[in-house]
């Protein structure tokens, strides 16, 4: 039941104590469903990488409901919006007898919460190709994204993020 | 002449009672359309479950792709020609994507994508680069260009422009369903000027842009989008049999799982029961394929499957009513317990269903993370986002419409027989 998949997404904004920023949790959510964990959402690539028109569609939905809170921040150039899970919503998710997060959702999550969303944006995009050799992969990442430089320094380090969340999901 | 330079000795037209005409002279786009995979999508329905309330919705994918094929034609062909923004050796490219941007739909593709965890587009690239009859025909243009088609498609591809015709917030495809749904359903919505979106369209650096003074036809597309989606994509009934659709191949998926034995072997479904599924098993499927087994499988001895067959066949669908999730999530949980009680399986006769679930392109006027706005092209040669200019599309934009309903076989709950004071308690709260 459907019900399910909006519990999971206030469970998840929910772990992470709140997420800033809608380009954030979009790459955050993809990630974790590359990872292999049960995110139904579907993903396209857009401007900014993968992006989930359902996953906007049920946030709106959730804050409608009052299970998430959406707060708007005023940065000058551009409106920042910030997610957090309300009483009502975990107790949503509490009816809807979904499972805890478990540990190793819970770490990748908040691993992935302090990165940037630039970065963020880059460890998708190189998820959005794994299907391709490595060198592809970085081909195409210049391809899609050449007006944002990314670094060698970045790229590598975004190798091992991916590693590393990798990793805390067989330890666990 | 080389092949992608190739012209057929005689232009060949389609009628079409969108666009009056479609216009081939390409070899390559006439070999591409005798395909056996671009014919498949004859046996696809654009609008899916649609037709069950609007009758005249049978139009196919095949209808449709030529129909985005046409629009990006004479985008390219009329429109951009000559404009120094615009790169014409990109013709070909952008007409191959354009009438294959479909092409991994399956039967009934959302239903099953969803029960299956498939994704079109991973189907698309597939039959673009892998063993197929239009692999070979792209091919035979270089060997780089079924890669490129695939990349247009998948908008990963290095010239933004191109990937825009296709698929931005103005786009051929979109131009194409609306009037297309709009003209078989035989609905008003949906009717808008391209005519003149077209000749205003204009080639900019990784992007298309629209001359201000379209601006008000490009009011009348946002509306279009608006109104389609709640009348006709999203409609209730609609989304009944889309519903009890689903439920179908959930519990033929299930009942595969727990070793049940089917009366007529599902030899079709098998790989996807499993996940070993290969292309070719893909590319077998139609609806045809998957109508014929909800025939045979009416007479199975599994009576949820026989009984959700029957409600599609013969257009049994499940009532529904509004269902606010915010204050009525404990009352959901009621329900499942007395739809248990009552001997009436709640996880495939008791269904919410939200607007999510059929994710509509609000316009968005490129918020932080999302999709490229429509660009208004000014006369001092500024760039301007739409909703900054349009008072109308202002007043749409952002707005949050959503919509909840829960679906239930009302039949069950009326009919007499057993556990009538529980029914009459169920029906009470479903009220």
């Amino acid at each position: 039941m459907q019900v399910i998949e909006h519990a999971k997404i206030v469970q998840f904004i929910g772990a992470a104590d709140g997420i800033t920023g809608r380009k954030k949790l979009q790459k955050m959510v993809y990630i974790a469903k590359k990872l292999q964990y049960a995110y139904k959402e579907k993903y396209e690539f857009h401007m900014y990488g993968p992006y989930s028109e359902e996953l906007t569609l049920r946030v709106e939905e959730l804050c409608n409901m009052g299970f998430l809170q959406e707060e708007r921040q005023d940065k000058g150039s551009y409106v920042q919006y910030k997610y957090q899970a309300t009483d009502a919503g975990d107790h949503f998710v509490q009816m809807a007898q979904l499972e805890e997060a478990s540990p190793a959702l819970f770490t990748c999550i908040n691993l992935m919460k302090e990165k940037s969303s630039r970065f963020l944006e880059l460890v998708s995009t190189l998820l959005y190709f794994e299907h391709l050799p490595k060198e592809e992969q970085v081909e195409k990442l210049h391809v899609v994204k050449g007006k944002l430089n990314f670094s060698e320094v970045e790229i590598d380090e975004a190798y091992i993020f991916v590693m590393n969340l990798m990793n805390q999901r067989a330890i666990h | 002449m080389s092949y992608a330079t190739q012209k057929l000795a005689e232009e060949k037209v389609f009628k079409d009672p969108v666009h009056r005409y479609i216009h081939v002279r390409d070899q390559v786009i006439w070999d591409v359309i005798g395909s056996k995979e671009f014919q498949r999508l004859r046996r696809i329905k654009q609008l899916g479950t649609t037709y069950l309330v609007f009758h005249g919705a049978e139009h196919s994918r095949f209808h449709h792709s030529l129909g985005v094929y046409e629009i990006v034609r004479r985008i390219v062909d009329d429109v951009f020609e000559g404009r120094p923004e615009w790169d014409a050796s990109e013709r070909l490219v952008v007409l191959c994507a354009a009438l294959l941007h479909d092409l991994g739909h399956g039967p009934f593709s959302h239903a099953f994508e969803n029960v299956f965890n498939l994704d079109h587009e991973e189907f698309t690239r597939k039959i673009l680069l892998e063993d197929t009859e239009v692999n070979e025909i792209l091919k035979r243009v270089s060997d780089d260009f079924p890669q490129k088609v695939a990349d247009v498609i998948a908008k990963t591809y290095s010239n933004k422009q191109v990937v825009s015709l296709i698929s931005s917030q103005i786009d051929a495809d979109r131009m194409d369903y609306l009037q297309r749904d709009a003209y078989f359903t035989g609905v008003s919505y949906g009717h808008f000027d391209m005519e003149r979106i077209l000749r205003v369209m204009r080639p900019r650096e990784d992007q298309v842009v629209i001359k201000s003074s379209g601006m008000h036809a490009v009011e009348d597309y946002i509306m279009s989008r608006y109104q389609m989606y709640w009348q006709v994509y999203f409609h209730p009934v609609s989304r009944s049999a889309e519903v009890i659709l689903t439920k179908i191949l959930h519990r033929a998926k299930v009942l595969s799982e727990t070793g049940y034995h089917f009366e007529q072997q599902p030899n079709h479904f098998k790989g996807f029961f499993d996940g070993t599924f290969t292309l070719k098993d893909y590319l077998a499927l139609d609806e045809g394929v998957l109508l014929t087994y909800f025939q045979i499988w009416m007479s199975e001895k599994d009576a949820i499957l026989a009984d959700l067959c029957d409600r599609f066949v013969n257009r049994k669908l499940f009532q529904y009513i509004e269902f606010d999730l915010a204050k009525d999530y404990v009352k959901m949980k009621e329900l499942e317990q007395l739809f248990k009680k009552a001997g009436i399986d709640p996880a495939y006769y008791l269904v919410f269903d939200s607007s999510s679930d059929l994710p509509y392109d609000f316009y968005r006027p490129g918020e932080e993370g999302e999709r490229i706005p429509i660009h208004l092209l000014m006369p001092s040669g500024e760039i301007r986002e739409l909703s900054r200019e349009s008072n109308v599309v202002e007043a749409i934009t952002g707005k949050r419409r959503t919509d909840h309903k829960l679906y239930f076989p009302e039949d069950f709950l009326t009919a007499d027989g057993k556990k009538k004071a529980l029914k009459k308690q169920i029906l009470e709260l479903l009220k």
